[in-house]
């Protein structure tokens, strides 16, 4: 590159006469320039979304391949392929041509596990992802509608995942598609009418393999697309949050740019996220269709199970106590339906909100771009504790029968326990977790006024022992005390001088968010300190 | 429950040519009244008499010796709680018509005798040698008619796969797995994992019921039935995953838990890598 531009401007390299080229007929130069410099903040838990946009990608191509040898038919056959103890059997075309890929197309079954184990990362990627973005406050302005964008794709994936895994047809998926018919059903006058438009009439029928297949390659991808785009355009627009530092400023964003170092490092990081789920879909069976066999009613496995992210819905299912339903006016009201698909609702519609709940409750109308550290937001971080708490609760519920037996518990044992980690647990984990930041927060404080314990203890010609505390380098120092701390709103009567219940409402929201609290050390205390000390 | 179980196993020491007949004759309720009437009078005492009708499979292996020794063996190790002349106890129940199938389940599999009281018997190792299982096996079939050791045509692996895998996703699979890799049952109960159990006690659990198994007598599933059965467990027991390690056959649970865990985990530790400061 500097030969180029420094000794023969005519002779240009090829690099540089592409550029040229393309740039003369594209007018490119511009966006690259804008986009190119654009400074990246560097921190591991800022590459979780991408890992989540690299296993869609891996999703994408491996599902193209999978397109063009699954059939997406409820038509019976007799199979009559590889595997032996399924020759003869009657199942759907579907169901054959899965396992056609599995025995008899080369390289079938390996992108046939690429493409699930990707889709299972693409999940949990994001739920991590969220999480990040979650304890950190990087929902705050500007950057809510990110975070219900955010939102709606985690959806869009469990949607995915969902119609996915019921395609092949088998034992495992009718399963759980018969679930599915069942929370349907058990929705009042609706319900039945519901199921029936889904499924083409009587469950099973013969029409929703193929349904699904339309949604799963078509409708769910595009938006899925055209969500991931709209998000990282808002990212863009947004800059990156980055972590409190010296010279990391609310007006700047400090890291390496775009072009070439990012770039780089994120092309390689796509090609080790793709190594990584090869070698996993190379070495770990996942979804072995061919021991399930066939879709028949009747029979249900033991140790039936949806993938991960469905998990807390079939949990909340198990963790039902008996005698929910009963009939009323002729009809059957399932609140054993009901009350866990409301209580889902709720916690979904909730998160989804959190970020304008927060901003209302603070009265907050500026930007944010620095994230917080998760202590320095002791209120949020427990509520989000809390969250996890009552979802992870849910989510091993779906395992109850497996927890049962490969801890030797008994099941009834296992259901009571995680009933009172769902109902219990998130008030417990809020305790607990605004308690320890609280702690933590003290603790930062101590380290910032006095320093931090070197270990050594040093003798006094007096004959005191004292232990020698170290102070702190300015560019730690700097990271313990730039944080913004929030006290309470004062209940004030508005214009007309009337203290409206909203108000109240808030004043009391932001007394339970903001009463207890550590306030950073100030200037003006550290001063004070180092002159005690010193 | 038990006058089913009883007609089974006066029927299992019948020889294997009758029972075709006699099956379509003794469907008829009255049948098996009379049937089960007639054959507690007669077993009861024939069986005193020649006791040595019922192991056709190994003739040389019921005398009155091997009867003797396990009658020796069986006082010294299962009557503390099945009684001293298997008749039962509160502490375990009468062995009179459980038939060899039964003893050599439990005792070949090391269940029996039973470590401790508990939601069922666990398996431990084998306490005695396969002669001593048979001596006690064939003391008690001696007691009573009862189901015997299947013949080794049955359980050697040699049926039809297909058929036992439908059989077996039907019968069996919503208690032990469609992959025989076990489940809960209630009360801290549990269908034990099959991907090790032999064709014999596979046989044997399906005549005999053992722990909070239901029995599946021949009228339920043929005898050529559950060969195919065993014929597909076999299978599974013999074909690893052509797609790689199984990770335990649980299902969705353990694929989770696994993407979590390493291939999540792992991506983690590589993003700490890849931002790490280069000094």
């Amino acid at each position: 590159m500097s030969t180029a531009t420094t000794n023969a401007p005519q002779k240009r390299s090829f690099t540089a006469a592409a550029s040229v080229y393309v740039n003369e007929r594209t007018s490119i130069a511009g966006f690259v320039k804008e986009l190119g410099r654009k400074a990246f903040p560097d921190h591991w838990s800022f590459l979780l979304g991408e890992v989540a946009l690299f296993a869609f990608v891996v999703v994408l191509i491996s599902g193209t391949f999978l397109t063009f040898f699954f059939q997406a038919s409820m038509a019976e056959v007799h199979y009559n392929g590889s595997y032996v103890p399924l020759k003869g059997v009657e199942m759907s075309v579907a169901m054959a041509s899965t396992l056609d890929i599995s025995f008899d197309i080369r390289g079938g079954l390996f992108v046939r596990q690429m493409h699930h184990w990707a889709a299972l990362l693409f999940v949990a990627a994001i739920g991590l992802h969220m999480l990040r973005i979650f304890f950190t406050g990087a929902f705050r302005k500007p950057r809510e509608l990110n975070w219900v964008i955010g939102f709606v794709l985690f959806i869009l994936a469990m949607a995915e995942g969902f119609t996915g895994y019921s395609l092949p047809d088998d034992l495992l998926s009718g399963n759980g598609l018969a679930i599915i018919n069942g929370m349907i059903k058990g929705f009042p006058l609706v319900g039945t009418w519901m199921s029936f438009l889904l499924f083409g009439g009587e469950f099973p029928g013969t029409d929703i393999v193929g349904r699904l297949y339309t949604l799963h390659i078509l409708l769910l991808p595009a938006l899925v697309v055209a969500f991931v785009a709209l998000h990282l355009v808002f990212v863009v627009v947004h800059k990156h949050t980055q972590y409190a530092g010296p010279g990391k400023t609310p007006g700047n964003a400090v890291g390496p740019p775009i072009l070439p170092v990012y770039a780089a490092k994120a092309g390689g990081f796509f090609f080790i996220v793709f190594g990584v789920l090869a070698l996993i879909a190379s070495l770990f069976t996942i979804n072995p269709i061919w021991n399930y066999g066939p879709y028949d009613p009747s029979p249900v496995s033991a140790g039936t199970q949806p993938d991960w992210y469905i998990g807390f819905a079939d949990g909340a299912l198990r963790l039902i106590p008996p005698g929910w339903e009963f009939v009323w006016l002729d009809r059957t009201w399932s609140f054993n339906i009901l009350v866990p698909i409301i209580a889902i609702g709720v916690f979904i519609v909730l998160a989804l909100m959190y970020p304008f709940i927060e901003a209302w409750v603070k009265g907050d109308k500026r930007e944010h771009h620095i994230a917080d550290r998760p202590r320095n937001a002791p209120t949020r971080t427990a509520i989000g504790a809390a969250g996890v708490t009552f979802y992870a609760g849910l989510w091993a519920a779906a395992s109850s029968d497996l927890l049962a037996t490969h801890f030797s518990l008994t099941m009834e044992g296992v259901i009571h326990a995680l009933q009172a980690v769902v109902i219990l647990g998130p008030f417990v984990a809020y305790f607990i977790t605004k308690r320890v930041c609280i702690a933590l927060q003290k603790k930062d404080r101590e380290i910032v006024l006095h320093g931090f314990e070197s270990g050594r203890i040093v003798k006094l010609p007096g004959g005191e022992f004292i232990e020698v505390h170290e102070p702190l380098d300015e560019y730690e120092r700097w990271r313990l005390v730039s944080f913004e701390t929030y006290e309470p709103l004062m209940l004030r009567p508005n214009s007309r001088g009337k203290i409206t219940f909203g108000q109240r409402l808030r004043a009391g929201m932001s007394r339970w968010f903001f009463e207890d609290r550590i306030a950073p050390v100030t200037k003006g205390e550290l001063e004070a300190g180092h002159g005690e000390h010193h | 429950m038990n006058p089913k179980r009883r007609r089974s196993m006066s029927e299992n020491r019948k020889s294997p040519m009758n029972r075709q007949k006699r099956r379509t004759g003794r469907r008829h309720p009255l049948a098996t009244v009379a049937l089960l009437a007639l054959g507690l009078v007669f077993t009861g005492g024939a069986y005193a008499a020649f006791s040595t009708g019922t192991a056709q499979a190994e003739s040389s292996a019921n005398s009155q010796q091997t009867i003797d020794e396990g009658k020796k063996l069986f006082q010294a190790n299962c009557a503390t709680c099945h009684g001293l002349e298997a008749q039962g106890t509160k502490e375990g129940p009468s062995l009179i018509g459980v038939g060899a199938a039964a003893v050599d389940f439990q005792v070949g599999t090391g269940r029996m005798p039973m470590q401790m009281q508990g939601p069922q018997a666990q398996q431990k190792p084998v306490q005695f040698t396969d002669e001593q299982v048979k001596q006690l096996a064939y003391y008690v079939a001696s007691l009573g008619p009862g189901p015997d050791i299947p013949a080794d045509h049955l359980t050697n692996g040699g049926g039809d796969a297909a058929n036992g895998a439908e059989l077996f996703r039907i019968n069996c699979a919503m208690c032990h797995n469609v992959a025989g890799a076990g489940g809960a049952l209630t009360e801290g109960k549990f269908a034990p994992p099959l991907t090790d159990v032999s064709g014999v006690h596979i046989y044997e659990a399906m005549v005999t019921g053992p722990q909070n198994m239901p029995v599946f007598n021949d009228m339920n599933i043929s005898p050529e039935d559950k060969r195919d059965i065993i014929t597909y467990l076999k299978y599974v027991q013999d074909n690893r995953s052509p797609g790689g390690f199984e990770l335990g056959s649980i299902g969705p649970v353990a694929e989770g838990l696994f993407i979590w865990i390493f291939g999540l985990g792992s991506l983690v530790a590589i993003t700490v890598w890849i931002t790490a400061k280069s000094n």
